[in-house]
């Protein structure tokens, strides 16, 4: 599978990493070589096999619908580059 | 005193049972251990000495007072950077993390705390597990305490829990936590000479663990011993309401079993294992292992993985996925570093671009690639269909025996950059650890002889899910025919 360079942009755009042009060069030949290795996945017959969505056939367990924890907005705010009063400060959204 | 560190956890317990030296004693040494050699390793990247020696001095007067001492109590660890510590800063040794300090511990390390451990620090690894040589992280490499003979090269610790590898085999902890997703415990272990074993999926909770891929990822010990490692992974293990995957079950007394032996034991050999990538002295070790398994009463039996050459490729599609989704929450915002662009978006694409390593963006890209409109069914549902095949191949085994010998790795370490250059070939490193990963069960590495340059190979015993006890047995069979192997003098000082 071979991946070219503006498919390497627009993934990097998805994955919000910004990519210098060198990058974005170099990128496009080892996620090509990568995706071409995982291919020999297609020689597997997977008709009738189901996808596995846990490894260990527990069924997940429900708890008490209650409140276990809170009140702890400064603790939750302490590790923010940036912070006011309590609430993550972020570049201006919306004009 | 510097001889206390070189004790194995069990003896420096019963040392301490017997008031042989004190817990202050056992953690100075080692605290004068890591001062003197972390410069010439970099194993730790946060001694923390003070609180070490406060732990202790607690320890030494619950130690005093009868019945009041825990199943580690006293007992000096190391811990991978991958485990929230509270108040102590916890980076997965990215730099996008930069100065975390979490507000709360994790689950693991705090059932190691009520055991009365004492935590000497935090350990280096690969940025966020991501690497198989420790060279990923933010941090730098961490140096193998083991060298080629006759040579001065540096060689990997093997990763991602390289910092644990070489402080366990350079003695600058009794033991230390790891994690192991592809086989980030069992690859390190083999290469340093000491024994990592990766539980079943959800024997240990991964609540308060930097999440890599949460479908694969488990928490496990690297020790001196096989019996260490049954002491650690006791305390280590058990259930937790707040990981959902966590099992509820009874976790035995490890210990009180490895010393049952093997006879009647029925010990399958992989033949997919014997691949053309192996070098001579693995796959003769591999028959030195089967062997002595068989002299110690075992049965041996060929039996057919034949879904394991795909168990790697499949890998390399479900980890990167979900990394991509795990490592959405580095955004600059809530925690870690922050760059700022232009506006938000700007902010997250070049606080992401500054903070994570090229490993990591190579993966979370990958991972962002097989998710992607149009190519879940091709990628990423195909991989989860292999992994049901991989599982099925060890569901049929297990009728006809009760543990698989493989080597652990296919050579033994490597030096610097060797690597490096091709991420392929740094990938094939996990190629007899990562089935167990994708299966779901525990997997563990012991040290079993020393290759023709004197560094050391070590051989991994898969088992039936939850059948810990009957691994660590087996592998304590190994251990007793191989015996031990110590890393060469102090030349990292």
């Amino acid at each position: 599978m071979h991946v070219d360079e503006a498919t390497v942009r627009r993934i990097a755009r998805l994955a919000r990493i910004k990519i210098t042009d060198a990058e974005a060069q170099g990128l496009e030949g080892e996620l090509s070589s990568i995706l071409d290795w995982v291919e020999q996945l297609k020689e597997v017959d997977t008709e009738n096999v189901e996808p596995m969505t846990r490894v260990v056939p527990i069924s997940l367990k429900q708890r008490e619908d209650v409140v276990t924890d809170g009140e702890k907005a400064a603790a939750i705010v302490a590790n923010a580059p940036m912070s006011e009063d309590n609430f993550f400060v972020v570049p201006k959204v919306v004009e | 005193m510097t001889e206390l560190t070189k004790l194995t956890l069990a003896q420096a317990r019963d040392g301490l049972k017997k008031k042989a030296f004190t817990s202050v004693e056992l953690t100075q040494a080692h605290l004068e251990a890591i001062e003197a050699g972390n410069a010439g390793l970099n194993a730790y990247v946060l001694p923390t000495p003070e609180h070490a020696l406060e732990l202790a001095k607690a320890s030494d007067k619950r130690l005093a007072k009868k019945g009041k001492a825990g199943d580690l109590e006293g007992l000096p660890l190391g811990i991978k950077d991958l485990f929230c510590t509270q108040g102590f800063r916890t980076t997965a040794c990215s730099n996008i993390l930069d100065d975390f300090k979490p507000a709360y511990e994790s689950t693991v390390t705090e059932n190691l705390w009520k055991a009365g451990a004492v935590m000497l620090g935090k350990l280096n690894n690969d940025e966020f597990a991501m690497g198989s040589s420790n060279e990923t992280s933010a941090f730098g490499p961490v140096i193998n305490p083991w060298r080629r003979q006759g040579k001065t090269d540096k060689l990997v610790p093997g990763g991602s829990s390289g910092g644990s590898s070489a402080a366990v085999a350079a003695d600058l902890c009794l033991a230390a936590t790891a994690t192991d997703t592809g086989g980030s415990i069992r690859q390190p272990a083999a290469l340093t000479g000491t024994v990592g074993i990766k539980p079943t999926y959800g024997r240990c909770s991964r609540w308060g663990i930097v999440a890599f891929a949460s479908s694969l990822d488990q928490a496990g010990p690297i020790t001196k011993t096989v019996r260490d490692a049954a002491v650690m992974l006791k305390v280590m293990a058990g259930h937790d309401h707040k990981d959902s995957t966590s099992v509820d079950a009874d976790v035995p007394d490890y210990e009180a079993t490895i010393r049952d032996g093997v006879k009647g034991l029925r010990v399958g050999v992989p033949k997919e294992y014997r691949i053309d990538g192996m070098s001579k002295e693995a796959a003769k070790l591999w028959d030195q292992g089967i062997a002595w398994m068989k002299d110690a009463g075992a049965t041996i039996h060929e039996i057919s993985l034949p879904h394991t050459k795909y168990a790697l490729p499949a890998y390399y599609i479900i980890a990167p996925a979900e990394a991509s989704s795990n490592l959405a929450r580095y955004d600059g915002v809530r925690y870690g570093m922050r760059k700022p662009g232009k506006d938000l978006i700007d902010t997250y694409e070049e606080t992401r671009a500054a903070g994570f390593g090229a490993e990591v963006k190579r993966r979370i890209l990958i991972g962002t690639y097989v998710l992607s409109a149009g190519y879940y069914d091709a990628y990423y549902l195909k991989a989860q269909k292999v992994r049901t095949l991989i599982k099925g191949d060890f569901d049929k085994a297990w009728d006809k025996v009760d543990v698989v010998l493989t080597p652990t790795t296919p050579s033994p370490a490597f030096a610097f950059g060797e690597k490096t250059g091709d991420p392929l070939q740094m990938y094939l490193e996990d190629i007899f650890t990562v089935t167990v990963n994708m299966a779901g069960l525990p997997g563990i590495s012991v040290p079993a002889g020393l290759s023709s340059e004197g560094t050391p190979l070590g051989l991994q015993l898969i088992g039936k899910p939850f059948d810990e006890a009957t691994l660590l047995r087996a592998a304590q069979s190994i251990e007793d025919a191989a015996g031990r192997f110590n890393a060469p003098d102090r030349w990292w000082g």
